[in-house]
């Protein structure tokens, strides 16, 4: 062979990559710039995650960094949370209640329908988008700042590996809080269901506990904590790489503090529906 | 010694630093000056490493910085203290955790070693009292003391300061001017500062390198610099109106 796979693998991209557009079969394609500008975001996102995971310099003062984050990004969402999910739970059962006004349903069923969408979706992934909002722009404007007021620089000037000093304690406390704070979602909208439905009358304290008791598959609590787990690394991940990248200014800070909302709550309802077939089929 | 050759540096398609060569002696106060823009920070940063040139060397006595692992140019790291231009010192840690922070990182020090060096660091640039503030807290001139306190706590051989009189007034720029060079003979350091402040220049230039749109014009000495025939150097150190009249009372 004249030339090796490499070697025509390298070429076809870089003249990819100078294509502003290509014609194939009267199909003009305008998508090579964007393709490679994302191949590259792909290529810098997943070395710096080789960075994050590289072994650590001093243990100990990562457990400590990661204890601190474990309060400030896990423990001081707790509020919102739980503020979120009551109302969701109550939300659920008073709109479950109108929709199945009918003698043929028993209202139990309501108690039912509640949990179920409670733990399968909305405690694992309407609680990951409100994380994405707080955390992951917290995250990204905080990594940001420190990159632009080159607090980061002073961090490699001292040989220390800084996105595995700065992101790797943040994905550790999330991993680890974030499905406690499923769990306390799940509780609270289960409670909020409750109060709301038995305040308004639409079913009683009796029916809705045996509706939440009825039929209760607890493989439905491991895909809600599974689908937390892959969400919370995503949410750390993809906002650490956002902030970490900045070049700029401040107004460089909140575009990339925007952007780590954006594509974090993107990707969060892409790995919903890919971990859904995955874990229910 | 540090000796830069034939290096360059491009951005964008741009060249910021053009095929510089320079040595910086040891145990001096070497200065890098030029406009804004010139490329004096590019070029520091080149030295240390926070941006990979892409033509020459950087060599820290016999080894070659550049081309090292990063492993490799840890170990030459933990020689270098660098005081950047707008502080850098961490916001979420107070002040005594600033200057802790390289020995927390590298040393296997007690806490009380640690806080003793951290004091007597803290000390040696008049900070007194102020251990539990936080940067927030504290004024421009105190933040740049606190960040020449981080960065000689661990005893460095080589010193890098990126324009440590941005934003301070006269005096305040005139002490820390001393502190760098009174730090730089007691500890026999080779240090490197970025400034375009021409009252450092005449107080503490022992070593001067003139860099013009990313190329070397000049080095000599602060005895030098003002008799200098380059025509861009004296248009850059006689920029202002008392300069220029000091320049004619000379005459």
């Amino acid at each position: 062979m004249k030339y090796p796979c490499k070697y025509i693998i390298m070429v076809t991209v870089l003249k990819l990559s100078s294509l502003k557009s290509v014609n194939i079969c009267n199909f003009r394609l305008n998508y090579f710039p964007c393709m490679i500008r994302f191949l590259r975001e792909m290529g810098r996102y997943f070395l710096m995650l080789q960075k994050v995971f590289s072994k650590p310099e001093k243990p100990h003062i990562y457990y400590k960094q990661t204890m601190h984050e474990l309060v400030y990004l896990g423990v001081n969402s707790v509020g919102i949370i739980s503020i979120i999910s009551f109302f969701m739970g109550a939300v659920i059962t008073l709109q479950t209640a109108y929709n199945t006004e009918n003698p043929i349903y028993p209202t139990y069923l309501i108690g039912l329908g509640c949990r179920d969408s409670i733990i399968l979706e909305f405690s694992s992934t309407i609680s990951a988008l409100i994380l994405a909002g707080k955390v992951g722009s917290n995250i990204a404007s905080e990594i940001g700042t420190m990159r632009v007021t080159e607090q980061i620089d002073a961090l490699e000037m001292m040989g220390v590996n800084s996105a595995s000093y700065l992101v790797l304690p943040k994905i550790i406390a999330t991993l680890l809080f974030n499905p406690i704070l499923t769990l306390i979602s799940i509780t609270v909208g289960i409670i909020g269901g409750w109060i709301a439905g038995t305040a308004a009358g639409v079913i009683t304290s009796e029916d809705f506990v045996y509706g939440i008791q009825y039929a209760f598959i607890p493989y439905y609590i491991t895909y809600s904590l599974i689908k937390t787990l892959f969400f919370a690394f995503i949410i750390t991940s993809v906002s650490a790489f956002q902030g970490y990248y900045v070049d700029g200014g401040s107004l460089e800070v909140g575009r990339a503090s925007t952007k780590a909302v954006v594509y974090s709550s993107l990707i969060i309802l892409l790995f919903n529906v890919i971990l859904t077939q995955l874990l229910l089929s | 010694m540090i000796k830069v050759n034939n290096l360059d540096k491009v951005f964008d398609g741009r060249l910021v630093l053009d095929n510089i060569s320079v040595t910086f002696e040891s145990g001096k106060t070497n200065l890098i000056i030029g406009r804004s823009g010139s490329g004096k920070t590019v070029l520091l940063k080149s030295i240390v490493g926070l941006h990979d040139p892409d033509r020459g060397e950087v060599w820290f006595e016999d080894v070659l910085f550049n081309k090292l692992d990063f492993e490799g140019k840890k170990k030459i790291r933990a020689e270098m203290g660098m005081l950047f231009q707008g502080s850098a010192l961490f916001d979420s840690l107070t002040v005594e955790q600033n200057v802790r922070f390289p020995l927390d990182m590298f040393t296997g020090k007690t806490m009380e070693e640690k806080t003793d060096r951290v004091n007597f660091c803290l000390k040696r640039v008049n900070i007194i009292n102020a251990n539990k503030l936080f940067p927030s807290e504290l004024s421009g001139g105190m933040k740049k003391r606190v960040a020449i306190a981080r960065a000689i706590s661990l005893n460095p051989k080589y010193l890098f300061c990126d324009e440590p009189n941005s934003g301070l007034d006269p005096l305040t720029a005139i002490l820390i001017d001393e502190l760098i060079k009174e730090l730089t003979e007691e500890y026999s350091m080779t240090t490197i500062v970025n400034t375009h402040d021409m009252n450092s220049v005449i107080e503490i230039g022992e070593k001067i390198v003139f860099i013009h749109e990313g190329l070397k014009c000049w080095e000599g000495t602060n005895k030098e610099i003002l008799n200098s025939d380059c025509e861009t150097l004296n248009d850059f150190v006689f920029a202002n109106s008392l300069a220029k009249q000091l320049k004619g009372i000379a005459k």
